[in-house]
């Protein structure tokens, strides 16, 4: 170690006499931890062709959703929240409650932007609602949930379309309704499962009641499609 | 001022005898937060002419209050309620006893938005969906007529419903206000407190709204009878000690116009929502091919009666 010259301020002249590398070895090995394993090498995504990064983000997006479709205790949808799938849902979910009684503005069913402001704007109330109760829930992952909730209700959309292309009698009428009925069902039941946990336990009626409107709104809007040429 | 002490000890009594007679209550914002008055004090959008010096006092030297308006807190403090509070609102907005102040008795000094905004919501849309069941279950006899869901009616009842909740008990908050500025004797409620009456004393209309899809028109008459009395009721008795001690004119005309607009909104949605038409549905006339599937529904629905 260099001698500390004279022309240093006298405040360190004490240390001048320290030689810390022959008094104390100091010898070790320093490692950098690696950052956290989900961001593997971000500069590299930059080179990796498109396909791929697509793939990577529906496969995600895809896995989210067979943890709708079975409800298990998994935080997955918590802890990697993305906003993808809510959004291709709305979108499916609105464009597929259009082409309904197209014939008159007036007494019609709701509109794209309608369903588009029911969802988004009644998902982010029920997410204050529950934040101002007290939950612990963080507001993107909330959004996250229900709108990846919406899963079995576009479902059961899918399913009353088709059953509407073989006729609108009182048969298709109570299989339309009992398909939304439970994917209504599921719906809340696979949400409240999700967000409960992180209310306080004398106020999760208070928040689960919201949930439960919301998806009965959305059930309303399908069970009422009424399709005309 | 003294009366303004002496309402402060009342209420806290009340509180105690009650607390005391319900341990299980929640008691946490009703000891901690003083009443009302201060959490009026913070409404920042409107002047404080009741923020009188011992408001400020009390302030001062006792637990600091929440954040300014910008802050997530402040709003949070409006939704210090458990389930059985709500519930037990809800329930005694619906049998409104003469001597029990809903004020007084059951927020104590916490009011909540929860109540009022769901319950609007709720409304809005039990209404929506009662009146279009209802203009189909009127019209299910008739060939011509074509289901239609009626989607717009949900725009125009959330207009009609938050623009009563809000918008009135502004008017109303605003007048005591200014009463009470003129008289200072006269107590007065904070907004909250009056947005608070108004949104649980819309509930009644809940189930009046789901019960008005019956299609018999005495029926409903009567149904908006009821539940103007006792939702108008349980704003008088709310109101009623707030204005008596003003002039006996003033008194009623308050009185009266509370009632009233309560209602108008009533035979309003009524009118609006739940058109018991004797005549055929205002659909298009023209027949789309794809009614023939409907007619065989309604066909085969009244075959089944």
């Amino acid at each position: 170690m260099a001698e500390v010259d004279d022309s240093n301020k006298p405040l360190f002249a004490g240390l001048s006499d320290v030689s810390i590398s022959e008094d104390i070895p100091v010898e070790g090995e320093i490692t950098v931890p690696v950052g956290p394993s989900s961001q593997d090498d971000a500069y590299s995504t930059l080179d990796e062709p498109v396909k791929e990064t697509i793939l990577r983000d529906l496969k995600a997006v895809g896995k989210k959703f067979v943890h709708v479709m079975y409800p298990r205790k998994s935080s997955a949808l918590l802890r990697d929240w993305d906003l993808w799938g809510p959004l291709l849902l709305c979108v499916t979910l609105a464009l597929m409650l259009q082409g309904g009684s197209a014939d008159s503005k007036e007494d019609g069913g709701p509109q794209f932007a309608e369903v588009f402001v029911i969802i988004w704007f009644g998902s982010v109330v029920i997410t204050l609602n529950s934040k101002l109760l007290g939950g612990t829930i963080s507001f993107f992952q909330s959004l996250c949930v229900l709108g990846y909730c919406i899963l079995p209700l576009t479902v059961a959309m899918i399913v009353c379309r088709l059953v509407l292309l073989g006729g609108s009698g009182t048969v298709s009428f109570i299989v339309r309704l009992v398909m939304v009925v439970a994917s209504f069902s599921w719906s809340t039941f696979a949400s409240t499962a999700f967000l409960a946990d992180s209310q306080p336990a004398n106020r999760k009626a208070l928040v689960v009641y919201p949930i439960f409107l919301f998806y009965f709104v959305i059930g309303w809007m399908i069970l009422t499609f009424s399709p005309s040429s | 001022m003294a009366s303004f002490d002496d309402l402060k000890f009342q209420e806290f009594e009340v509180a105690a005898d009650l607390l005391s007679a319900n341990p299980n209550a929640s008691t946490v914002s009703a000891s901690s937060n003083n009443p009302a008055p201060i959490q009026g004090d913070f409404k920042l959008d409107l002047s404080e002419e009741e923020a009188g010096q011992e408001e400020n006092s009390e302030l001062l030297k006792g637990e600091k209050q929440i954040g300014g308006f910008w802050t997530f807190e402040y709003y949070q403090s409006f939704f210090n309620v458990d389930t059985m509070q709500v519930l037990d609102r809800i329930r005694g907005s619906v049998m409104p006893l003469p001597r029990r102040n809903f004020i007084k008795h059951h927020i104590r000094g916490n009011p909540d938005l929860y109540g009022p905004f769901w319950i609007c919501a709720t409304l809005v849309f039990s209404m929506a969906i009662s009146g279009n069941l209802s203009t189909f279950l009127s019209n299910l006899g008739q060939p011509q007529y074509q289901y239609r869901p009626q989607f717009h009616r949900v725009t125009i009842a959330a207009v009609a419903v938050f623009v009563y909740a809000w918008l009135v008990p502004l008017c109303v908050w605003g007048f005591l206000t200014w009463r009470k500025g003129t008289e200072p004797q006269i107590s007065s409620y904070s907004f909250l407190e009056t947005v608070c009456v108004y949104g649980y004393s819309l509930f009644i209309y809940v189930p009046t709204s789901v019960l008005w899809m019956i299609p018999l028109n005495w029926l409903q008459w009567l149904l908006i009878v009821v539940a103007t009395a006792i939702s108008g009721s349980l704003l008088v008795i709310t109101f009623w000690p707030i204005v008596r001690d003003d002039t006996k004119l003033t008194a009623f005309a308050t009185v009266t116009a509370i009632v009233l607009l309560h209602g108008l909104l009533a035979v309003g949605c009524k009118i609006y929502f739940f058109q018991t038409v004797a005549a055929p549905a205002p659909s298009s006339p023209t027949v789309p091919p794809l009614t023939q599937n409907h007619m065989t529904l309604l066909t085969s629905l009244t075959k089944g009666h």
